[in-house]
């Protein structure tokens, strides 16, 4: 077993051990996870490591390169007939989004510490569900990868349902059979594939050697895009996130707004743009329109709601769109854009929402307007709060300013396929996002942390636990890490990016550095 | 020699330094190290800054700039964005006027704020916004300069919202991080336009570009842009709401960040990026006009406030009002002169309210103060300093000297006879306000009990920028007095010279004559109203005029119906998301669809035998006829 297997295995393995052990024994359960997911964050600095000792040689052959190059590969067949293997590896953008995984998995589990009830059940589900995730980002076989996407998605429903809060039957339903229906999509589009390339293998590499006709790209393309914009919140599809969100416990919403909404921007750039770029570049105006709603309307949406929960997932919303909109612009910038994006925005929310299990776990409300004053009683939690917001914002130094430059910077360059007065002009409208999401996180975040002390029972409220301290620290750290030091990650990413450019442009190396 | 050049990055490195030790071990630190290492970290950058000065004149560096490269922030490609510095002699002025004012702003704070329980939180939040700001003015890269210019908003946030148990002071503070925002979105696309078009955001390989190509559109709307950042950023028209809001921060943060530092960020800005505007002569002309009609509007305002700070307020907008016309009338080391001299006085002046106000236990409305001059004579003096230099007191100021050179630059340029015009009525205004402000403060009858006198760490920086609010006008003497020229052949390394210079001494005189009696008026038309009888004045809020005065001309009013209003509506009337009513109609849909599915199962027979007798023809029919 290779590296890559291990580090999908390991979830998988730290889930039997939790099964295994009773439930009354459930404080050493936290303890096997969080051993399990720190081990788990170890192999992915290991295979970051590897990745970048044997990738950074390569720089120039993918310059003329029109497949992505993978590393630490393993490929095994499994139903030979069908043409399905076992087949995995990874390259720059899921280097970046495995990382993220890991963190968020690692922050997730501290933050979990207090589940009480069925904690053997709760943390196996998780586990479960990072399985998942850690599996979509690495295999490139499009059956694997859709094993895995379910995978990452049904645990989802469970995890709501129990230990979710307020109306979370309703909430774990909607979102379930939204993200079903995207799937759907999604598995109609890879069994297109499938035949339309005659090939009889869903290995992806090889599907994406082929050259589909135009018309096929043309239908396929949105097809593809829109089942994994479901799960990456595109407008008008996003409905799902902020009552799923809002429902789910602590934990969960960390992990699923901040690494499965990723699955959406990671499929529509990995598959949907990768094996069929002239449908891309057919829709790519009209998906850079949606996602601009998407931009505006979620920060629209995020600034009356009450609900601490609902206000961050309508963030969400508004943030992931800064991913698709990169994807759509269909250039270098875009692209590395969107990868950032998706790791700031996934490390960013996963802060929030892991900040807001821990104050709904002090003062038992998250109705905005019956909190307030609460810098007081909780210095900690507040800075890494404010400093969540100001991420979220868009402040330099911290990591959501160099992913949204780069958002912005690809959508002003605009691409040779769509009009560039059109994507110049929707860039500019959405550049506006930066005033109206200051106006709701500066709002949001004095309505609960500013002012005078609303209720008594408050003052007695104690700050962060050693362990919180330690999940938020560590997130905190990572949004300035990336925001003064990006370029180690980008040039993680951005060589694996050079196929894709070529792929759109038709032409090997073709890739303007940079642009 | 050159380990002392190397030593640039302290500079913003030592504030920074402080800000980390405060923010994090600050609860560990006793209050005296808190203001040692606070005082300490800023004053040890100002002695750097005047080495670096001091070199800078002795021992002038390779192209006129000390620069050093930090790391590299974003690098890949040809994208790449270096965190680097560069000192030149405009960067040198700010840096000077940042840690220096800063120094002793912090030393005035530690008896400032000797009794605020928050008293580590402050001086780490000012401490950061000493750095952010040097990291503005030092950037060799406009996107390493965005991290200061926004590092400095936030700073100007969190320290106008201080005392953050007042949810008044937290709306001031979102409204001045959004107001200027909004200029931010403009100075973005900015960005964007420029890095598209020249493929660079590096200062000066962007400027040597500008330079080759020449005027074209690209040049004129960026120039564009760049004025809505430098506008949302320095207070002036339409964005200049925010500011005298911004008041409600401790009186220290008024005197450093909202006069001295960071509102002259804007003029910085456009100052540095000289030659875009030079090249899009329509838009530099837009930079005075606006400048002109800002020093007006603010002027106006600050004749009818109560508030002493608020007075302050609007005439820091109105002179920041001045520079931008001296920008947009081509008056570079004018406009940068002014931004000098104003840091000093106007520091000087907050601090001095600042005394006044900790002395009257937190009372600032002018109408309930009076005679305090022989009970503070201290500040009595020094505000008067501060007073005579703002109102531009005929040879003795350093105010007077500054502005009389942007109004005889102005004059001289291209279209500048109206602008001057309105330059001149400034400075009757100025002076009215002005000494409007003195009289009721100073003079009649004592209205409030003094609780507190002033202290060392607080007299000893009014008094040295008292000193400097007399002595810097010297730095820079207009031609009729012997034509001294320190300043600006000084600041000239880095930005054009002007034209002016063949305009005769006569001319001259005849306008500094014209603006020294607009100044004489002013302060004779204050002594008339509000000095001798200052007690019948207090009324005088309430005519109509006034209160559209008081009220800064209705903007805030405007902007309330126009644009808040109306979104927080829309908002508020889509919370539970419109989006949302498609999928409920869907699975309505769906059910009632199921519902009357479900009802043809009733159980009756001779419902099913119909049904099934319907079918057998249908099928039929179908066999036979298709």
């Amino acid at each position: 077993m290779g590296l890559v297997s291990w580090l999908i295995a390991m979830p998988f393995l730290t889930m039997v051990a939790v099964v295994l052990v009773p439930q009354k024994h459930w404080r050493a359960i936290r303890w096997i996870s969080v051993v399990g997911t720190g081990i788990g964050l170890l192999l992915t600095a290991y295979i970051t490591y590897r990745y970048w000792i044997e990738a950074r040689n390569d720089v120039d052959f993918l310059r003329t390169a029109t497949l992505t190059k993978l590393y630490l590969v393993e490929r095994v067949p499994w139903f030979e007939a069908l043409g399905i293997q076992y087949f995995v590896g990874i390259d720059g953008i899921s280097v970046s989004m495995v990382i993220l995984t890991s963190i968020i998995i690692f922050c997730g589990v501290l933050a979990s510490w207090n589940v009480e009830t069925r904690t053997k059940e709760f943390f196996a589900l998780l586990l479960l569900l990072v399985t998942g995730v850690f599996g979509v980002f690495l295999s490139y076989d499009l059956f694997l990868f859709f094993m895995f996407y379910e995978l990452a998605v049904l645990p989802m429903y469970l995890l709501i349902g129990i230990w979710g809060t307020g109306p979370k039957e309703y909430a774990a339903m909607k979102l379930t059979l939204m993200l079903l229906v995207g799937s759907a999509f999604v598995l109609v589009g890879f069994l297109a594939l499938y035949h339309a390339s005659g090939l009889n293998t869903f290995d992806l590499q090889a599907l994406a050697s082929i050259h589909y006709s135009d018309r096929f790209q043309w239908w396929f393309f949105p097809m593809i895009f829109v089942g994994f914009g479901v799960i990456g919140a595109l407008f008008p599809f996003h409905t799902w996130s902020p009552d799923g969100h809002s429902s789910a416990p602590t934990a969960v919403s960390m992990l699923h707004a901040g690494v499965l909404m990723k699955l959406g921007g990671y499929g529509a750039l990995r598959i949907a743009v990768y094996v069929l770029p002239e449908g891309a570049k057919a829709w790519a105006l009209f998906f850079m329109a949606l996602t601009t709603i998407n931009i505006l309307y979620g920060s629209f949406g995020a600034i009356m709601q009450r609900d601490l929960k609902y206000f961050t997932a309508y963030s969400s919303v508004s943030h992931c769109g800064f991913v698709l909109f990169g994807v759509a612009a269909l250039n270098l910038m875009g692209f590395k854009g969107a990868v950032l994006q998706m790791f700031s925005h996934g490390i960013m929310t996963g802060l929030f929402f892991g900040l807001i299990g821990m104050v709904y776990g002090r003062t038992h409300t998250r109705v905005i307007p019956e909190m307030g004053g609460l810098a007081k009683v909780m210095p900690w939690l507040a800075t890494c709060f404010y400093i969540a917001g100001l991420a979220s914002l868009g402040l330099p130094g911290l990591s959501g300013f160099v992913a949204e430059t780069h958002v912005f910077l690809g959508g002003f360059f605009g691409n040779p396929w769509s009009n560039t007065i059109a994507t110049r002009v929707l860039t500019i409208v959405a550049t506006l996002s930066i005033v109206v999401t200051a106006v709701y996180v500066l709002r949001g975040l004095a309505m609960v942390f500013q002012g005078p002390i609303n209720d008594p029972h408050f003052e007695e409220l104690r700050d962060a636990t050693l362990t919180e301290k330690l999940s938020t620290g560590v997130l905190v750290a990572t949004l300035l890490f990336v925001g003064m030091l990006p370029w180690l990650i980008i040039n993680l990413i951005e060589p694996s990016l050079y196929p894709f450019i070529n792929r759109l442009n038709g032409v090997a190396g073709n890739v303007v550095a940079g642009l | 020699m050159n380990f002392v050049n190397s030593l640039l990055w302290t500079i913003p490195a030592l504030p920074l330094a402080g800000f980390i030790t405060l923010a994090l071990f600050g609860d560990r630190i006793a209050r005296r190290s808190v203001s040692r290492i606070a005082v300490g970290t800023v004053s040890l950058s100002a002695l750097l800054a005047l080495v670096f000065a001091f070199r800078f004149v002795t021992a002038p560096p390779e192209g006129q700039a000390f620069q050093q490269a930090l790391w590299s922030w974003i690098h890949v490609g040809s994208f790449s964005v270096d965190a680097a510095l560069r000192l030149d002699s405009l960067s040198m002025v700010m840096v000077l006027v940042v840690t220096v004012i800063g120094a002793l702003i912090h030393l005035y704070s530690t008896e400032y704020m000797a009794d605020d329980e928050s008293y580590t939180r402050f001086f780490a939040y000012l401490n950061l916004f000493v750095a952010a700001m040097l990291t503005l003015v030092l950037a060799d890269n406009l996107l390493f300069l965005f991290l200061g210019w926004e590092g400095v908003g936030l700073c100007s946030f969190l320290l106008i919202g201080f005392w953050y148990e007042d949810p008044k002071n937290g709306r001031a503070a979102a409204k001045a991080f959004l107001v200027t925002r909004i200029g931010d979105v403009f100075m973005l696309i900015g960005m964007l336009l420029l890095f598209w078009h020249f493929g660079t955001l590096h200062i000066q390989t962007l400027l040597g570009a500008v330079n080759t190509e020449g005027h074209s559109w690209h040049l004129t709307l960026a120039a564009l842009l760049l004025l809505g950042g430098a506008i949302g950023k320095s207070g002036q028209v339409p964005l200049q709401v925010w500011l005298p809001d911004a008041m409600a921060g401790p009186t220290p943060v008024s005197a450093l960040i909202h006069a001295a530092t960071m509102v002259t960020a804007g003029v910085y800005l456009i100052a540095r990026m000289n030659p875009i505007f030079i090249h899009a002569p329509g838009i530099q002309h837009l930079v005075a006009v606006i400048g002109a009609v800002t020093l007006l509007i603010a002027g106006l305002c600050a004749l009818a406030q109560r508030d002493i700070k608020r007075v302050l307020a609007y005439s820091t907008v109105s002179q920041i009002g001045y520079m931008f016309l001296a920008l947009g009338a081509g008056a570079w080391s004018a406009a940068m002169f002014h931004f000098f001299t104003h840091a000093i006085f106007k520091a000087l002046l907050f601090m001095a309210a600042g005394a006044i106000i900790v002395a009257l236990h937190h009372e600032q409305d002018m109408f309930k103060m009076g005679g305090l001059r022989r009970r503070m004579p201290l500040v009595f003096w020094t505000y008067l300093i501060g007073s005579l230099s703002l109102a531009a007191l005929p040879l003795v100021t350093a105010g007077f000297y500054s502005k009389d050179k942007i109004l005889f630059e102005v004059f001289t340029s291209e279209h500048g006879k109206l602008l001057w015009a309105v330059g001149v009525a400034g400075a009757f205004i100025t002076a009215l306000y002005t000494f409007r402000m003195n009289f009721l403060v100073f003079f009649g009858t004592q209205k409030s009990e003094i609780h507190k006198g002033t202290g060392l760490a607080m007299a000893l920086p009014l008094m040295l920028l008292a000193a400097g609010a007399t002595v810097v006008g010297f730095f820079e003497l207009p031609a009729v007095f012997g034509h001294f020229t320190l300043f600006s052949s000084f600041i000239e390394h880095t930005l054009p010279g002007t034209h002016g210079d063949h305009a005769s001494h006569s001319l001259e005189l005849m306008l500094m004559a014209v603006s020294t009696a607009a100044v004489f008026a002013g302060i004779a038309v204050a002594y008339f109203i509000w000095g001798s009888a200052a007690k019948k004045s207090s009324d005088v809020t309430k005519r109509p005029l006034s209160r559209l005065l008081a009220s800064g001309m209705g903007f805030d009013w405007l902007y309330e119906r126009a644009i808040v209003s109306p979104y927080s509506a829309g908002a508020r009337a889509n919370a539970a998301d419109a989006v949302n009513a498609l999928y409920t109609a869907l699975v309505s849909g769906i059910e009632a669809i199921a519902f009357s599915l479900a009802r043809t199962q009733s159980g009756r027979l001779r419902w099913y035998m119909a049904a099934i007798a319907f079918g057998a023809v249908v099928g039929i029919l179908l066999v036979v006829y298709a």
